[in-house]
């Protein structure tokens, strides 16, 4: 389960991480793409972070549908609408809440992800943020399946994620503008799937902070 | 880098304050958003709106005006427009005629417009859409997001602009918009890279010998890297891949767009243009009209882009018809 303070830690923690790796996710789309997705996440998390205070008091799915509107409004790009729709998404699967049991989690994020199929029209193995995403996803379902806490499931989600990163290394872009490459696109990781994966991280450690 | 800026997180809002400040007789600033509208706003005709990353210029704002856009919204440098931004522009423009969204062929320009318009169709505004795809250097295939929209764009703004200047309707105007989108042609090669200010450091390295062929206009790279060769040579490669994929016959009739990437002096842009002259005269291909300039750059890239426009009696009257912006001028 998650507690609203831990769904704004969260969010917390992702917008430092995109401060953070500014510069190496700029680094792996200058490769590949047009060399700004840190620069954008970067700016799109800053605005979330200034519109946070204003809605940190309201329902959990107020506050993800801001980040979304945020992110949509601020990051530009792909990335803005992908990852915009993702956050309004979940926030919709939440409609009311003030706390979020595991199912209320995996609804949401399962939302999330539909949200970004439709919007970028993708499936997984195109090196796109999916082939992160839905690994992490489908290592939470198995984790909360087999009986595991949600603290155990996100390791298994973070885990799942990075070998997604590493996944798309080897595989050919065909959506997004490392597209462009075919062939050349392989042996560079996607930007989008390494954004995404911090985006486990920081659940990651928000759920061992509160050890359950 | 070395740029005349004050601070990379303004450059896009200062720009566009100049703009505003040199041509108040052509566009005024939508209060509080980066979009530009036709000071002059014609009512009672469909509207235009375009827009993309900024860095372009004058592209897109500069055709903004009298024959060719309404609205044009400029994205951070390098990145789509956000869908609130495309949405002010199209309910600023509608005159309830209906707005054609002309979007340049990238996944993210495509995605941010489409979200636009699902807000304004919400609000009982018709929208409609084109997606300009002339660069002949990305293979169009189901396995890629296609081939992306450049410098052919223009022509797309200038004839899809004449026709609703003329009173035509939605769904024409987006008929002869891609009329001209299946008969325009692109490719473009640089000798030097751009600097995203951002960024501060070049979008890729080229050394000194080396050209890119089939450049993208944010620096994708292109079909091959090769030594530098004469303008002659250049020419000749990118036109052989223009006339091979457009495959025009002789006897037939061509609009002829060279493009400057920004930091490529008219002087080599003419040198191009000769020989693209040459080649159309020896192959029986008759140009209509000529077009050289910045038209569609890439910041402080070196580099340039051919345009061929394939012609009939519709499309020449439309492309000669008046317009008059701060990037294009028809008399």
């Amino acid at each position: 389960m998650a507690t609203k303070a831990e769904v704004l830690d969260f969010i917390r923690i992702y917008a430092d991480k995109m401060a953070e790796h500014r510069q190496e996710l700029t680094d792996l789309d200058q490769a590949i793409g047009d060399g700004d997705h840190g620069i954008n996440m970067s700016r799109g998390f800053k605005a979330v972070m200034e519109k946070l205070p204003a809605v940190e008091n309201k329902s959990i799915d107020e506050i993800l549908k801001t980040v979304g509107m945020t992110l949509v409004s601020t990051v530009g790009g792909a990335a803005g609408p992908l990852y915009g729709t993702a956050f309004m998404k979940a926030g919709m699967s939440t409609k009311g809440k003030e706390e979020l049991s595991n199912e209320d989690v995996i609804l949401a994020f399962d939302e999330a992800v539909g949200g970004i199929q439709f919007r970028g029209k993708a499936v997984r193995g195109e090196k796109t943020i999916l082939d992160s995403m839905i690994p992490a996803i489908d290592a939470i379902k198995a984790s909360i399946k087999e009986g595991k806490t949600m603290a155990v499931a996100l390791v298994e989600a973070e885990k799942a994620a990075w070998n997604g990163v590493e996944y798309t290394k080897t595989i050919i872009a065909t959506k997004g503008r490392a597209s462009y490459l075919g062939e050349r696109s392989i042996g560079h990781q996607d930007p989008g799937a390494t954004s995404t994966a911090y985006a486990f991280q920081a659940a990651n450690e928000v759920a061992q902070k509160a050890g359950k | 880098m070395k740029k005349f800026i004050n601070d990379v997180e303004n450059v896009e809002n200062e720009m566009l304050e100049g703009i505003v400040l040199a041509h108040p007789e052509y566009v005024k600033r939508l209060e509080g958003f980066d979009v530009l509208t036709r000071a002059d706003k014609k009512i009672g005709k469909v509207a235009l709106v375009s827009g993309g990353g900024s860095g372009h210029e004058p592209a897109h704002g500069g055709y903004v005006g009298k024959g060719m856009l309404d609205a044009a919204v400029a994205g951070s440098i390098f990145t789509s427009p956000t869908p609130d931004q495309v949405f002010e522009a199209i309910k600023a423009v509608d005159a309830g005629k209906g707005v054609l969204l002309v979007i340049k062929n990238y996944t993210g320009d495509i995605m941010n417009f489409e979200m636009a318009a699902e807000l304004a169709e919400a609000e009982g505004i018709k929208v409609a859409n084109v997606v300009t795809n002339d660069d002949v250097a990305v293979e169009d295939s189901l396995y890629t997001t296609g081939r992306r929209g450049v410098a052919g764009t223009v022509f797309v703004h200038k004839i899809a602009g004449a026709i609703a200047e003329a009173g035509a309707s939605l769904e024409e105007v987006k008929a002869i918009a891609e009329k001209v989108i299946a008969n325009v042609r692109t490719m473009g090669v640089a000798l030097k890279p751009c600097t995203v200010p951002a960024a501060g450091k070049p979008g890729f390295e080229l050394s000194e010998d080396e050209m890119e062929l089939g450049i993208g206009i944010h620096g994708e790279p292109g079909t091959e890297r090769k030594p530098i060769q004469t303008a002659d040579v250049i020419v000749d490669y990118l036109m052989e891949r223009i006339l091979k994929d457009m495959n025009p016959q002789s006897g037939e009739e061509v609009a002829v767009m060279i493009n400057g990437a920004g930091a490529t002096p008219p002087m080599e842009l003419y040198i191009l243009n000769r020989r693209v002259h040459q080649i159309l005269a020896d192959k029986g291909i008759k140009i209509f009209k000529t077009f050289v300039g910045d038209y569609m750059t890439s910041i402080d890239m070196a580099g340039a882009s051919i345009t061929l426009l394939k012609l009939d009696g519709e499309l020449k009257d439309l492309l000669m018809a008046k317009a008059d912006t701060i990037g294009f001028k028809m008399q």
